[in-house]
């Protein structure tokens, strides 16, 4: 079985990687690109712990093909902070204690952007559905929340 | 949005009851700390486990030698590659297993006794290959019938799972082998005369599923074998210390030749207590010569780690028309899973802990069944037990027309109160917890058409411990905290705060981190709600030590004897004259002090006190198809003294969230053959952020007075109300009674019809 | 690995000769929530994917006086974000909307939906309710198909060996009418359908139902039209008796299964619920006009 070679962009800087065809986006980050930073919960695209962006796409790289990533923006949990400057709904996950074992952080996180950027005023019941597909089991989803509709309080601000 | 969570009182402490910034936290939002399945090491090869597809059978043969000529399959290992182990009670994490039974768990021994039991490991060059490996071997099995239940596995000719097992625990020693573990009785007064004295006697038995602890991060280590230097596992644990002990005693190896370090842990609620694949990857390493990384699947999550007990509880109660609870009995069953070791016992001890009453009574069944292997599970036995009694005290108190919280009030256990299981209680705060739940603006609030309430106490023990720290000071006064407790829900900004306090320094001065077995003495694994107040204290022992050391020094410098020193604020003062020295200035100087400054605090941390817990509940419920919405939730419990009332929070909302999952919509689904329906997250359904509201939270503070800072732990307890508080909730919906869980929309449809 | 191949045509010819020469297992993939899933288990056949998701006709969408014409590989995203679609069949957008998380959504596709057959898959009621037909092509030329014979058991669906479902079209529908898609699920969201009903409900000006068609999902092997169902609401006004009636005829043409999303007796019962009211809010929205 042949390799594919793929060409593509992640957090900005262009990725030059091969893969089996088979292969998910989600293995090739991890271990291929060593981008830990995006968990696998599931592998079946029910827990969100590997949430990335496709193109500004909210998606679960456990299930795209990492072929798929030909010549696409990818964007992942590595690429939330501007260098070790924080990103505002980073800093409102600290502040708030929206994290216990911060596995689902990661995942979390990178959806929190996609849905500020779609909808930066979104009301505590579209911001529950929106991260519905993101399951935390330490906090009860309560700090998190808090901690969203501060960040796109702040967000809203400074805008 | 109303934020509710504000603690209950103002403190007179600088740092302990502020909301610090975990240290940890600027890796955890941007990825960069490292969980179980995170590390790689040159030349790593990946392990796989081949597992049962039946719930209960016979091995007759394996046949490896295709996946052994699979190109890139570099070790296969079986039961057979084990050393020989004996029957012996060791600890691991909260609990005690056999040592034969967790040889036989890792491995089926001629036998698999549920659906997923690992049958070997196979490590090859890449997970693919594993895996193509595994559907290589071809296994032949001679099925059995699967006992799926307690009431099944009881029945007087049930199959049996093991033929050397005989109930323990019986007056006379039983001649054949049961699925029943044993028997324990729990006692105190006289439950007949009791039940002769009340008015109103309720009596019911209850069902609860199989639940598993539902953490997002699946079992990982990476792992190298050596045989002449140190082995080494990297590894997602709640206690490394334990997972080395196990592993080298299984693998007959010193504990100095293996070192464990505990990755990050996403989450483990008790069940990541002990081992599963360790061992495994240990010996896949020393076959192959190469560094092992095993990850589990989730589907391997639930079929093959330790979820919580089903239990079949029957309990009755009796009360006087004044509101006296007269007598409470039980009798539980515990599922064990394939081995034996059920915290039925645990179900016993708590069940009616909440209650000052003279008789009780309860029977406490361990019964092995063909699933996995139950693990601990954040106050593992209780909220089953207590469940079951909460349901009862609810029901009672509303035939008898008494609030339900003057009812629990009028009944609460106290200081002085005699459990069922020996001591009295100490200072306890659950009448102070029941005040708060009452004068709540919840409970103030009136319910809407197709409401319900309920209202549910919990207990937990709670438990202290071996822990051991090390505080090393730097030259420039700040230091850094080495703990050995998994850090799991952001106890490492605990231990920063209570280590600023007992110095006077400030938190952001402390480093803290959690050493592997060889940075730090033993350390039991963070569990039965340990850390903060076990760990706590080692932490303050530990700064305690440092400020001794400070104050000598001062006094060697200032040649004045050491009585005569003050400690304050971070600084050595000399009460006879104007003389300081900052905690900064002495640690500049330490060399020439007498070197550098390094305090210990290695304890067996007594004293543990229980924290009560207090849940309300609204739901609604959807007649017509029998769905249940959660509108309005409050937990309460005293949490001795809240180190970070923002994690002391977390604790009591992540209990209710998962204990409302139990309540309604999880549970292990089985078929008539003993095959998981549901290993996956699609339908074994947690609760989403979509599903709940915001979780208020009151933090009562009764100090518990072993601590330094008066604190209890806090972790389990708050997932042992949600249950009954949820389902009476349901039931006073419906105006009928519930006894089955989850209260999925099914069950309580049924239930409807039944009773309309 | 069993994906072995990956292919990325432009044209829809182009798919159909790649599916035509493939010497192995071949499947389209579109959003892949489905089928990455299905093509992980080591012991399947070596696979051979055609991503179709570079043809533009296959991702776009437009409504005109034909009403509704799908590119089948259109992300879900997409999809339920298009204002001119909700406005015309705001149940199949709302059907679209329930598969699946966010991150679900922004790859999962009406057509993946289809073509994967499942019997609880949630767009396929809502199509069958709005008649909508599926553009099959092949080596052999094209061919049209219903909704509702498209999807032939679980998981299986009509096409042949080298097939693709080309477009989706849905009529537009005539004056006062409208549809409503409502599923039954444990929790709020992530959860696969336990029953799913589809409803378009047509008015007169006098508020009389003169048409209606009504589909159940999850509750055979393939979603169903109802006509009986449809029947009890054609001639009245959807008051409760009609309704109720609905719903007793949807219950009754259910052949429903227990597994672990539930018992049949629940199914069967649930389903007429949704039925009754889908209707109403199909009605609702035909009024609203």
């Amino acid at each position: 079985m042949a390799k594919v070679h793929v060409n593509t962009t992640v957090n900005g800087d262009a990725v030059e990687f091969l893969c089996n065809p088979g292969e998910t986006l989600l293995d090739i980050l991890r271990n291929d690109l060593q981008l830990t930073g995006t968990k696998e919960g599931c592998g079946s695209g029910d827990c969100g712990a590997c949430s990335i962006t496709v193109d500004d796409r909210l998606v679960c790289s456990c299930l795209v093909l990492a072929v798929e990533a030909e010549g696409k923006k990818i964007g992942t949990i590595e690429g939330v902070a501007d260098k070790d400057q924080l990103n505002v709904i980073q800093q409102k996950f600290l502040e708030h204690a929206a994290l216990q074992c911060g596995i689902c952080t990661p995942g979390l996180i990178v959806s929190v952007q996609a849905l500020l950027k779609e909808n930066p005023n979104p009301t505590e019941e579209q911001a529950r559905y929106y991260l519905a597909g993101n399951l935390c089991r330490c906090t009860g989803y309560d700090k998190i929340i808090r901690a969203v509709m501060d960040a796109a309080e702040t967000m809203r601000g400074a805008a | 949005m109303k934020n509710t969570n504000e603690a209950t009182d103002a403190s007179h402490y600088k740092y302990i009851g502020t909301r610090s910034i975990r240290p940890d936290g600027f890796e955890k939002v941007t990825g960069r700390a490292n969980y179980g399945a995170d590390l790689s090491l040159p030349g790593m090869i990946w392990g796989k486990m081949l597992r049962s597809p039946h719930a209960h059978a016979m091995i007759k043969s394996i046949d490896i030698s295709k996946a052994e000529a699979l190109a890139g399959v570099m070790a296969v290992v079986t039961y057979n590659d084990f050393p020989s182990v004996s029957s012996e009670i060791v600890a691991t994490g909260e609990g005690t297993e056999d040592l034969l039974d967790l040889a036989r768990n890792l491995m089926a021994d001629g036998k698999v006794l549920y659906h997923g039991h690992a049958i070997l490991g196979v490590a090859a060059i890449s997970r693919q290959i594993a895996e193509q490996a595994l559907a290589l071997i071809d296994v032949e099995y001679e099925v059995l019938p699967a006992v799926l239940d307690v009431r099944d596995a009881m029945a007087k000719d049930a199959p049996v799972l093991h033929e050397k097992m005989y109930t323990e625990g019986l007056a006379e020693t039983p001649n054949t082998a049961s699925n029943v573990a044993s028997v324990v009785e729990l006692k105190k007064g006289d439950v007949d005369a009791g039940f002769a004295q009340a008015d109103v006697i309720v009596e019911r038995e209850f069902y609860t599923p199989t639940v598993h602890q539902g953490y997002i991060e699946p079992h990982a280590c990476t792992v190298r074998y050596d045989e002449h230097g140190q082995s080494m596992v990297w590894c997602s644990t709640q206690g490394h210390f334990d997972v080395r002990a196990t592993t080298a005693k299984l693998l007959h190896m010193s504990l100095s030749k293996l070192k464990v370090i505990a990755s990050e842990i996403g989450g483990g609620f008790g069940g990541k207590t002990t081992v599963y694949l360790e061992p495994v990857a240990l010996l896949m390493s020393k076959k192959s010569g190469r560094p092992v990384k095993m990850i589990m699947d989730r589907d391997e999550v639930f079929k093959a780690s330790g979820p919580g007990s089903a239990t079949r509880n029957w309990i009755k109660i009796g009360a006087k028309n004044d509101g006296t609870i007269t007598a409470m009995q039980g009798k539980l069953h515990y599922e064990a899973g394939a081995f034996k070791g059920s915290p039925a016992r645990l179900g016993g001890m708590t069940a009616f802990t909440p209650y000052d009453v003279e008789n009780m009574f309860v029977e406490c069944y361990d019964v092995v069944v063909n699933k996995p292997k139950v693990a601990a599970y954040r106050a593992p036995g209780a909220p089953q037990a207590e469940y079951a009694a909460e349901m009862i005290v609810s029901e009672l108190a509303a035939r008898l027309a008494i609030d339900p919280i003057d009812f629990r009030l009028q009944n609460a256990a106290k200081e002085g109160t005699k459990t069922i299981y020996g001591p009295k209680l100490k200072r306890v705060g659950l009448v102070e917890c029941l005040e708060a739940a009452k004068n709540s603006p919840h409970y103030q609030q009136a319910l809407k058409e197709n409401q319900g309430r309920g209202v549910s106490s919990g207990f937990w023990f709670n438990i202290g411990g071996s822990s051991s720290v090390t505080l090393n000071m730097n030259r420039d006064g700040t230091g850094t905290i080495v703990e050995g407790s998994p850090d799991i829900g952001g106890s490492r900004a605990s231990m920063q705060l209570m280590a600023a306090e007992t110095l006077g320094i400030a938190a952001e001065s402390f480093k803290t981190i959690v050493a592997d077995t060889e940075n730090i003495a033993h350390n039991d694994g963070t569990g039965g709600s340990r850390t903060t107040f076990a760990t706590g204290m080692a932490v303050v022992e530990a700064a305690k030590d440092v400020i001794r050391q400070m104050k000598e020094r001062a006094a060697s410098v200032w040649n004045v004897n050491v009585d005569v020193i003050d400690w304050v604020d971070g600084v050595a003062i000399n009460v006879g004259g104007s003389e300081k020295l900052s905690a900064a200035e002495i640690c500049a100087t330490a060399d020439r002090t007498g070197g550098q400054i390094s305090g210990q605090g290695n304890i067996n941390a007594r004293g543990a006190g229980p924290s009560f817990a207090v849940h309300i509940c609204d739901v609604e419920v959807d007649k017509e198809t029998g769905k249940v919405d959660v509108v309005r939730y409050t937990a309460i419990q005293d949490a001795g003294k809240a180190i970070h009332p923002s994690y002391v929070e977390g604790q009591y909302q992540g209990g209710a969230a998962q204990g409302i999952g139990w309540a309604l919509n999880e549970e292990y689904v089985y078929n008539d053959k003993g095959i998981l329906q549901n290993p996956g997250f699609l339908d074994y359904r947690i609760p989403l952020a979509s599903d709940l509201p915001m979780i208020e939270t009151v933090i009562v503070e009764v100090p518990n007075p072993a601590h330094p800072f008066g604190v209890r732990g806090v972790g389990e307890s708050g997932i042992i109300p949600p249950l009954a508080a949820t389902a009476y909730a349901v039931s006073d919906a419906i105006n009928a009674p519930i006894t089955d869980l989850p209260c999925s929309p099914p069950n309580v449809l049924a239930v409807i019809q039944a009773n309309s | 690995m069993p994906i072995v191949d990956y292919k990325a045509p432009v044209s829809v010819d182009e798919a159909i000769t790649m599916l035509a020469d493939c010497n192995t297992d071949v499947k389209v993939l579109a959003g892949g929530t489905d089928l990455i899933i299905q093509a992980r288990p080591a012991s399947s056949n070596p696979l051979t994917v055609i991503d179709v998701k570079y043809i533009d006709s296959m991702m776009t969408a437009s409504v005109d006086s034909d009403g509704l014409t799908l590119g089948p590989a259109m992300s879900c995203a997409e999809f339920t974000a298009r204002d001119d679609i909700k406005a015309i069949y705001p149940g199949l957008v709302e059907a679209a909307y329930l598969i699946g998380s966010t991150q679900v959504q922004g790859r999962a596709s009406v057509g993946g939906n289809l073509s994967n057959a499942s019997p609880a898959a949630d767009t396929i009621p809502p199509l069958i309710a709005n008649g909508a037909r599926c553009v099959v092509a092949g080596p052999d030329g094209e061919r049209d198909v219903a909704v509702e014979d498209f999807v032939v058991g679980v998981g299986n669906n009509c096409m042949l060996a080298g097939e693709l479902l080309k477009k989706i079209h849905l009529p537009l529908p005539q004056a006062r009418t409208s549809d409503a898609y409502l599923r039954f699920i444990p929790r709020t969201e992530m959860d696969i359908a336990v029953a799913g009903a589809g409803v378009s409900i047509t008015l007169n000006s006098d508020g009389l139902c003169t048409a209606a068609r009504v589909a159940i999902g999850a509750v055979a092997v393939t979603a169903l039209l109802v006509p009986a169902a449809a029947e009890a609401l054609i001639g009245t006004k959807l008051e409760d008796s009609a309704l109720q009636a609905a719903a007793s005829a949807a219950s009754a043409a259910s052949k429903p299964i227990s597994d672990r999303r539930g018992t049949a007796d629940y199914r069967r019962h649930v389903v007429g619920v949704l039925v009754k009211r889908a209707a109403s809010i199909a009605a609702q929205r035909a009024q609203e006009k």
